[in-house]
């Protein structure tokens, strides 16, 4: 099944769910007209949400790139060693 | 796992464009990290003008023609078409891929091993967004829409992998056959591709921890236009997987 028929399937018994409140009446019809910009409000916070505490524990790794320069050094004698001529850059 | 890893061949296919330096580092480092393992290395040059292809020939005399293989192309034709010409001339039963610029250190190559024999997953795939995983050099700006971007694809798509747009990565050979032949996208779409239908196809998927260093720093930045076939594919991904 295509992904987004997936999607739109949710959509579909979500906004089925929706109309059968509005019908329904279980709770009143003023609150129930507000709800999908509730949902879709709380969809929009939980991406920035995300996106936030993304931002914030984005793993980083300073020490890898002196690492990597270590690693240059040593691989740039092993070429040189070898005569393989990589250049001055 | 020692009897395991002996029937095993690895090919390594590493793509390059204007990589004199960093592939003779690259190829080095390889050695480094995969002792007692049997591999070989397929360089596809896409032409470059700086001379990478001498230097490849100059280290097939070092380490021997059957172990460093260079399988050049006439000129910049992508980089999945420089996956399928490299997977022609693979002989191993496993394929890793990885990028030349030393963004992708070969000293994960031993973890992505371990990874597929421990849990003989079809793909071990790279991932820089879990504890141990990690990027260095990006400003602000780039981790802001790297993140955007995989909240984005991870509440649309649901590829159950944390990394979708890195590109090192272990396939059982023949997964790698199967899933290349049905994606058309490029450039990092494309990487976003590989993973997510092989995803929807079933094959068992498995992360490892990879760092990423940015050397030129910020030369990945994200201008407008990326972003834009970034979306665009994460669309077509949703209509056709």
């Amino acid at each position: 099944m295509k992904h987004i028929i997936k999607i739109m399937s949710l959509l579909v018994s979500v906004s089925a769910f929706w109309i059968s409140l509005l019908l329904t009446s279980i709770i009143p019809e003023s609150y129930t007209l507000l709800l999908p910009i509730y949902l879709i409000v709380s969809l929009g916070c939980y991406g920035l949400l995300m996106v936030g505490i993304g931002l914030m524990r984005f793993p980083t790794c300073p020490y890898e790139s002196v690492l990597l320069q270590q690693d240059i050094v040593e691989a740039k004698e092993f070429l040189k060693e070898n005569e393989v001529d990589v250049g001055s850059d | 796992m020692e009897e395991t890893m002996k029937k095993n061949k690895y090919s390594i296919i590493v793509p390059t464009y204007n990589e004199r330096l960093n592939i003779a580092l690259i190829i080095y480092l390889i050695f480094k990290h995969l002792k007692n393992v049997d591999f070989e290395i397929i360089v596809v040059d896409d032409g470059s003008p700086d001379g990478t292809q001498d230097i490849v020939k100059q280290l097939q005399q070092v380490y021997g023609e059957d172990r460093v293989l260079l399988r050049p192309r006439p000129k910049k034709l992508g980089l999945g078409t420089a996956y399928i010409h490299g997977l022609k001339h693979a002989s191993g039963n496993f394929v890793v891929i990885m990028d030349a610029d030393l963004s992708h250190h070969p000293k994960y190559l031993p973890s992505f091993i371990k990874k597929q024999i421990d849990t003989g997953a079809s793909i071990v795939t790279g991932t820089r967004y879990v504890k141990g995983g990690g990027v260095h050099g990006w400003n602000l700006m780039r981790k802001l829409t790297s993140r955007g971007a995989n909240v984005l694809a991870q509440t649309l798509l649901w590829p159950g992998v944390s990394d979708l747009t890195g590109s090192f990565r272990l396939y059982k050979k023949s997964a790698l056959e199967d899933v290349i032949s049905s994606c058309v996208s490029k450039g990092y779409v494309f990487q976003m591709e590989m993973i997510v239908r092989a995803s929807r196809k079933g094959y068992h998927i498995e992360e490892v921890p990879i760092t990423f260093v940015d050397r030129v720093y910020g030369s990945s930045k994200l201008g407008g236009s990326e972003i834009v076939e970034y979306l665009k594919g994460l669309v077509y991904l949703l209509v056709t997987t």
